[in-house]
C-alpha cells in the first residue's frame, strides 16, 4: 500500500522569507514529482506563511519528502493529508461572451444549479466565479464548455483540516 | 512573499552602534564571528569588501587562491580539520559560479562553510547586467541555508544568522550574495550573535524510549555490527563512542568519512564499509543480526543493493537529521539527537560484552582479504610501485600522525584503506560528491587551520591537475603542505571499470601527463619523482624531514586495480577480491 499513488495535500508552515518558494520547489523537482497545485498565503498566525500543495504520489514518497522540507531552515513544519483528512476548496473564473448570457438560457440554469456567481458583466463578456471542489469545478467546466468559454483560470487548492492542526502550540514551544 | 526581508533570529548581547559602510560591516562581522582567514578572489562586485580586508589585514588573513573554486575547497579543508568555519568569498557572476562544486561538496558532506558572493547593484538585478548571475537560485539546491543582502543594514543580522546555521546541528554551507550598493552603503552597525532562529531546530529532541530499546537490542544482539560516519567526528564524540563500543565489545566499520574518529589499530575497529572497503565487515553486513548505524546515512556507495542490504538485521540509527532516518534503510530503532548526547546516555544502558566468536569472523575473513589483497598492495613482489605501498611507508615516516588530504579515484580508496590514522579529523576527503581537484586546495587549508599537523595531500595525476593552479598559493602563502602524486597516466578509477565492465575500452581515461617535477619548479616547491621501489623511502624521509611545501610524484604501475570491490549493484556480500 505504501507504494501506491496517492493525491496527498501538503501543508507548510514556514518564515515569510524570499526564495523559499524555490527551495520548496526544487525539492518535488530533483524527485520528478510534479506539483498539481500549489498555494502561498499568511497562515492563522502572524508572520508565518502557508503553502498548500497537491502532489500524486506514494505514501512513503511522501514522508520521504515532508523530511527534507522540513529540513529547510525556514520551514516551521510540515505535514501531509490525504483526501478524507481535509476540507479544501478551489476557485475558478469563467469569462464567457455576453450575448450567449441571453441567447442560450440554459446558461442562466447552470449557473444557478452551480451555486457560481456573476462577477461581472459587459456588453463584451460576462465573468463567473465558482468556488468548490475539484469535481464540481470540471462539472461546471464541461456544461460551460458546450457554448464556448472565452478564459477560463483555477486557483490551486486551499485546504484545513479536519483534526486539530497543533501548530499554534508548537511555535510558542520553539520561542526560546 | 513580502519584498523586505525578515530574519528571525534570536540575539544576544547588546552593543553600540557605529557608522560604518556595508563593506566595513562585512569584515567587522567576519571578526566577531572569530574568523582568522578566509580564502577568495576579488573581482569587481566584491572590491568594496576587498578594500576593507586590506584595511584589516592584520587582523584577519585573506588568501589569494588562483581560482574561486580552490578557494571553496581551502575552506573546506580548515573548516574539517577544526572546529571552526570555512569562508570563502568572490565576486559576482564566473566567481560566484565557481564556488559552486566547493559549496556542494560541502553540503553533501555536511562541512560548515560561509560564502561570501558580490552582486551586482540592486537596481541592476534581473537586468544581464555584467557579471550578474542568480547565485542565490543556482546554489539554492546545495546550501543548507543561503540570502541574498540589498541593504546595509541587513548584514550584521545575516551574517549572525549564516555562521549559527552553518555550524549548528548538521553542519553546512551557507551562501550570502551582497549587492554592490550595500557594500557601500551607510548604516548603524551592531552586531549581536544569533542564538536561534525560530524555524529551524539544530538537535532533535531524543523520543524517551528509543535509547532504551536501542540498548535493549544491543544489549540482545549476538552478533551486533556498528557502522559509524562522521556523524561521530562533527559531533566530537570520539571519546563516548569508544567507550560505547569498549563495553559492548562490538566490531566497529567505518564509512569514509568517519574515518580516524578511533585509530586505525583499535581493536574493534574492523575497517572500512563500502565499494571499496573491507572484506569483513561488508561481507559481515548481511550475517549480523543488529545493525547499529551511527551518524552515517546509509549512502549508495556503503549499502551497494538496498534490496539485499542487511535484511537479517534488526536496524538501529543514530542520527541528528531526521529526513536521514528511513531515506535508504529501513530503521528498527532510530535515536535522534547528538552523537554525544545519545552515546553519553547510551553507555549506562548497555551490558559489558565481549563476542569474542563474533569477532573471530572478522579476523578469519581479514585474512582472506590479506593474504588476497592486502599483501599484494603493501608488500609487492612485482617490479612496478604499488600505491598502497606508497601508503605505507608514509605512515612508516609520519607515524600515523598525519592527516592525509586525498583527491578522488583509486588513490582515494587505497589512501583510506591503508592509512593509518592515530587522531581524529585525519582523513580528509571528498566523499559524497567525489570531487576532483579536492585534495590539493583542501591540503592548503587544512595546514593552515593545524599548522602544527603534518598534512599530506595524496592525488591521482588525473585530479592533481584539475586543480593544479594552487601551487601557486601554496607558493605565495608559504604553506608547507607536502603533496604527493601517485601517477599512473591513467584517470585509474575510470580505467578500472573500463576495464571491468566495458571489455577494456579505455575511453578517453589514458592521461599524456607533463613533467610534474618541472612545473612544481616552476613554482618554486622543491619536488622530487621516484620511479624505482628502492628510492621510495628515502624520498619521503626527504620530504617528510622537509620545513617547506614539497612535491612527490611517484610513478606506480599503470593498470593495478582497486580491491576489494563491490560492483554497482551488487550486494555487498557478493563484495569481489579479483
Amino acid at each position: 500500500m505504501e507504494n501506491e499513488k496517492k493525491q496527498y495535500t501538503v501543508s507548510i508552515y514556514t518564515e515569510n522569507n524570499i526564495g523559499l518558494l524555490n527551495r520548496i520547489s526544487a525539492i518535488f523537482q530533483r524527485r520528478h514529482m510534479n506539483v498539481e497545485s500549489l498555494n502561498t498565503s499568511p497562515s492563522e498566525i502572524a508572520g508565518v506563511s502557508r503553502f498548500t500543495l497537491v502532489v500524486n504520489i506514494t505514501e512513503s514518497q511522501m514522508k520521504k519528502v515532508i523530511g527534507q522540507i522540513e529540513k529547510q531552515v525556514e520551514v516551521i513544519k510540515a505535514y501531509y493529508h490525504t483526501e478524507d483528512e481535509i476540507i479544501y476548496q478551489e476557485s475558478c473564473l469563467f469569462k464567457i461572451k455576453s450575448e450567449l448570457l441571453f441567447d442560450e438560457r440554459q446558461i442562466q440554469n447552470i449557473i444557478k444549479e452551480s451555486n457560481a456567481r456573476i462577477v461581472t458583466v459587459n456588453k463584451d463578456f460576462f465573468a463567473i466565479e465558482k468556488s468548490g471542489r475539484k469535481e464540481e469545478i470540471d462539472l461546471l467546466y464541461r456544461e460551460l464548455n458546450a457554448f464556448g468559454i472565452m478564459q477560463f483560470t483555477r486557483s490551486g487548492r486551499v485546504a484545513v483540516t479536519k483534526e486539530e492542526m497543533r501548530i499554534s502550540t508548537m511555535l510558542e514551544a520553539f520561542q526560546h | 512573499m513580502k519584498e523586505t526581508q525578515t530574519i528571525q533570529n534570536e540575539v544576544e548581547d547588546t552593543k553600540t552602534t557605529e557608522r560604518i559602510p556595508g563593506s566595513e560591516a562585512v569584515v567587522r562581522c567576519l571578526l566577531e564571528e572569530g574568523v582568522e582567514v578566509l580564502y577568495g578572489y576579488p573581482g569587481g562586485a566584491i572590491m568594496p569588501v576587498y578594500d576593507e580586508l586590506f584595511k584589516y589585514q592584520d587582523k584577519i588573513h585573506h588568501v589569494l587562491s588562483r581560482h574561486e573554486q580552490g578557494a571553496a575547497h581551502a575552506a573546506q579543508g580548515y573548516a574539517r580539520i577544526s572546529d571552526k568555519v570555512g569562508v570563502a568569498i568572490a565576486t559576482s557572476g564566473p566567481g560566484a559560479t565557481n564556488l559552486i562544486t566547493g559549496i556542494a561538496d560541502a553540503q553533501i558532506d555536511s562541512t560548515p562553510m560561509v560564502c561570501i558572493t558580490g552582486q551586482v547593484g540592486s537596481h541592476l538585478l534581473g537586468s544581464d547586467a555584467f557579471q550578474e548571475t542568480d547565485i542565490v537560485g543556482i546554489s539554492t539546491p546545495v546550501t543548507k541555508w543561503n540570502h541574498q543582502i540589498t541593504k546595509a543594514s541587513e548584514i550584521p543580522e545575516v551574517f549572525a544568522k549564516a555562521f549559527y546555521i552553518a555550524k549548528s546541528g548538521r553542519p553546512g554551507p551557507v551562501l550570502i550574495d551582497i549587492t554592490k550598493d550595500a557594500q557601500f552603503e551607510e548604516f548603524d552597525f551592531k552586531y549581536e550573535k544569533c542564538k536561534g532562529v525560530r524555524s529551524y531546530k539544530p538537535v532533535p529532541s531524543t523520543e524517551e524510549n528509543s535509547l532504551k530499546t536501542a540498548a535493549e537490542l544491543i544489549n540482545n544482539a549476538k552478533k551486533p555490527l556498528i557502522v559509524w560516519g562522521q556523524g561521530v567526528i562533527l559531533g566530537k564524540a570520539e571519546e563516548e563512542f569508544k567507550a560505547v563500543i569498549e563495553k559492548a565489545g562490538i566490531p566497529s566499520a567505518w564509512t569514509i568519512l568517519g574515518a580516524s574518529a578511533i585509530p586505525t589499530s583499535h581493536p574493534l575497529n574492523v575497517g572500512m564499509v563500502g565499494m571499496h572497503g573491507n572484506y569483513a565487515p561488508n561481507v559481515l553486513t548481511n550475517e549480523c543480526d543488529v545493525l547499529i548505524a551511527i551518524g552515517m546515512r546509509f549512502d549508495d556507495r556503503v549499502t551497494g543493493n538496498l534490496a539485499t542490504y542487511a535484511k537479517q538485521a534488526k536496524i538501529v540509527h543514530f542520527e541528528i537529521d531526521p529526513a536521514e532516518v528511513d531515506k535508504n534503510v529501513k530503521t528498527d530503532v532510530a535515536v535522534l539527537g547528538d552523537a554525544k548526547a545519545s552515546l553519553k546516555d547510551l553507555l549506562p544502558l548497555l551490558n559489558a560484552n565481549s563476542h569474542n566468536e563474533w569477532h573471530q569472523k572478522f579476523k578469519d575473513l581479514y585474512k582472506i582479504e590479506y593474504d588476497k589483497v592486502i599483501k599484494n598492495d603493501l608488500h609487492p613482489t612485482k617490479e612496478g610501485l604499488t600505491m598502497g605501498e606508497v601508503l605505507k611507508e608514509i605512515n612508516i615516516q609520519t607515524k600515523g600522525e598525519a592527516a592525509i588530504v586525498s583527491d578522488v579515484g583509486q588513490h582515494q580508496m587505497i589512501a583510506c584503506r591503508y592509512a593509518e590514522f592515530n587522531k581524529t579529523k585525519s582523513n580528509i576527503t571528498s566523499g559524497g560528491l567525489g570531487t576532483m581537484g579536492f585534495a590539493l586546495p583542501a591540503a592548503i587549508g587544512a595546514k593552515m587551520a593545524a599548522p602544527d599537523r603534518e598534512v599530506v595531500m595524496i592525488a591521482g595525476d588525473g585530479g592533481y591537475q584539475m586543480n593544479i593552479q594552487e601551487l601557486g598559493t601554496i607558493f605565495q602563502q608559504k604553506v608547507p603542505v607536502k603533496i604527493v602524486v601517485l601517477n599512473n597516466e591513467f584517470l585509474g578509477m575510470v580505467r578500472q571499470w573500463q576495464q571491468l565492465f566495458f571489455d577494456k575500452r579505455y575511453a578517453s581515461t589514458e592521461m599524456v601527463n607533463p613533467d610534474f617535477v618541472a612545473i612544481a619548479k616552476g613554482y618554486h616547491i622543491d619536488a622530487k619523482k621516484v620511479s624505482e621501489r628502492k628510492d621510495l623511502k628515502a624520498a619521503i624521509k626527504e620530504m617528510i624531514d622537509c620545513n617547506d611545501p614539497y612535491f612527490l610524484e611517484v610513478r606506480v604501475e599503470k593498470e593495478d586495480n582497486v580491491f576489494p570491490m563491490i560492483p554497482t549493484g551488487a550486494s555487498v556480500s557478493d563484495i569481489r577480491l579479483e
